[in-house]
């Protein structure tokens, strides 16, 4: 009696299982609002502006704006195969490249922030002293204190390395001495750079947002070479028909309408604003 | 220390005040790798019983792949599915990438092999115990499947919580193929990971130490179930 008893539970676990995956298919396919993918980085995510940004675009449009933050470099690959509607990212470089390889159209200046070198508050190279952001590094390889790379195509690990272009010294054959490449994403980099008390390069957003601070705190800022300038990219709907062209473009826009524009210059972490619409930019 | 006791802090009062994006994402958990654990017990029991009791050329090799397949690292199933589901890829017209589709594809994968490879072992030794009974009734392999799957039942409990342990507790692969979009792929590994990026640590340590208790509960019922069960069959 019981073994039946037990095999239609078992069987009716199985078909509720089914039910239920058959479900969750319905459930993206007509339940939820219209809604768009955008790739982004870890810093405008993490920093919660997004978070902060995408619901008013909804309250105007209805439109849901689904967020994946990975680095800039990955960020544009996945706008290159079609899983992306819009890319926002913060490499001004490898964004033209992305357009001018027909991957993507209409980019748009966004908004700013800025990087700012970090490191421990003792300051063992002293590089405090310095407001030029490429003579700081170039300390910091001379007396071979430890720096941290996101080491990850990143946009900030892309700037990094125009620093150092800059400052002319190539870190890269120091990898693994006190050149150090986490291959990871800006938190997870400065988690490491707190536990070991090094030196290394963040956006702005994302350190003020950032609470496992340690030691650690900013010491050269406001140097031309730390702008970190974002755009905004729709992914070229010819090249991936299923793109939602029409509704990312009413995204873009929106970013950089005044509505947009005045959002992004609203956002605050403990009363410090993290990133500048580009309406300030222009002047 | 402020970090551990701020966790355990944390941790219950996420769980007294029923957070609605914890439960959101606690039920996105448990939706996903419990879908994954049943897609991959209804191929992997049958599959592993069937490679205790069949010998065929190659069986060896596929014992052993099927025994290595349990180390897979997720994040290599994950790019798997990632490249499979990608708008550039075979199946991209699907639409499941960055769903919790894609997450159940993913987990489906990564715990078939456990599922199949422990439940071999299972059948094969029940399988000697009743070689001599099984040839006599003249039962041939086929139909000795459903029968020693029957049989080992309350073992395969255990392979079930080591499937479910594996789904609940990975963050590689559905990371990669979920993209850890608020309301729609976050589960509890990657709200860990983002809270740990976020620097959170005791936020990302109390979301932890939520999911362990989730799995306690779940392994608790199912031994409980076993026990009860095998105590109305005497």
């Amino acid at each position: 009696m019981v073994i039946p008893t037990l095999a239609r539970l078992c069987r009716a676990a199985i078909v509720t299982a089914l039910v239920a995956l058959s479900m969750n298919g319905e459930r993206t396919l007509a339940g939820d609002p219209p809604f768009i993918t955008l790739a982004s980085t870890t810093s405008t995510e993490n920093s919660g502006l997004l978070a902060y940004l995408t619901p008013k675009f909804r309250e105007v449009t209805g439109i849901d704006v689904r967020v994946v933050a990975v680095g800039t470099g990955q960020a544009l690959r996945m706008g290159r195969s079609g899983d992306a509607d819009v890319v926002l990212v913060h490499d001004r470089a490898s964004e033209d490249a992305f357009v001018a390889a027909g991957y993507g159209i209409e980019r748009r200046d966004v908004m700013y922030n800025d990087f700012v070198i970090l490191g421990p508050r003792d300051d063992p190279a002293s590089i405090r002293e310095t407001s030029n952001a490429p003579r700081a590094l170039a300390k910091l390889a001379e007396g071979r204190h430890t720096f941290l790379s996101r080491g990850d195509d990143s946009g900030t690990h892309k700037a990094e390395m125009r620093l150092w272009a800059l400052a002319e010294v190539d870190p890269r054959p120091a990898s693994g001495t006190w050149y150090r490449e986490t291959g990871s994403g800006m938190g997870a980099t400065l988690n490491t750079a707190s536990a070991m008390n090094a030196y290394t390069l963040s956006d702005r957003g994302t350190w003020l947002s950032f609470r496992n601070r340690g030691d650690l705190e900013i010491l050269v800022e406001g140097d031309p070479p730390l702008n970190n300038p974002y755009g905004a990219i729709l992914v070229n709907p010819e090249r991936h028909p299923h793109v939602k062209a029409e509704l990312g473009r009413k995204f873009v826009e929106w970013l950089v309408s005044d509505a947009g524009q005045k959002a992004i210059d609203d956002f605050r972490i403990d009363g410090q604003q993290l990133f500048f619409s580009n309406r300030n930019a222009e002047k | 220390m402020d970090d551990l006791l701020g966790a355990i802090q944390s941790a219950i009062r996420l769980m007294l005040t029923l957070d609605p994006d914890l439960i959101e994402i606690v039920a996105l958990s448990f939706e996903v790798a419990l879908l994954g654990l049943g897609l991959a017990a209804l191929v992997g029991l049958p599959l592993g019983a069937a490679l205790a009791l069949f010998r065929f050329p190659g069986h060896n090799l596929a014992v052993v792949a099927m025994n290595a397949l349990m180390g897979l690292p997720p994040v290599v199933v994950g790019l798997f599915v990632y490249l499979l589901l990608s708008r550039s890829g075979p199946l991209g017209s699907l639409g499941w990438l960055f769903t919790a589709k894609a997450m159940i594809l993913a987990q489906f994968l990564l715990v078939l092999p456990i599922i199949a490879a422990l439940t071999r072992q299972v059948v094969a030794d029940l399988a000697q115990e009743y070689d001599e009974q099984l040839r006599s009734l003249g039962v041939g392999p086929a139909r000795a499947i459903p029968t020693l799957l029957w049989d080992g039942r309350y073992q395969l409990v255990t392979t079930l919580l080591a499937g479910f342990g594996r789904a609940i507790g990975e963050v590689g692969a559905v990371l990669v193929v979920g993209g850890n979009i608020a309301h729609v792929s976050r589960v509890m590994t990657t709200a860990i990971t983002l809270e740990t990026s976020r620097g959170d640590l005791s936020l990302a340590l109390a979301l932890g130490i939520i999911l362990l208790l989730m799995s306690l509960l779940v392994s608790a019922a199912a031994t409980f179930a076993s026990r009860l069960a095998a105590t109305i069959d005497g």
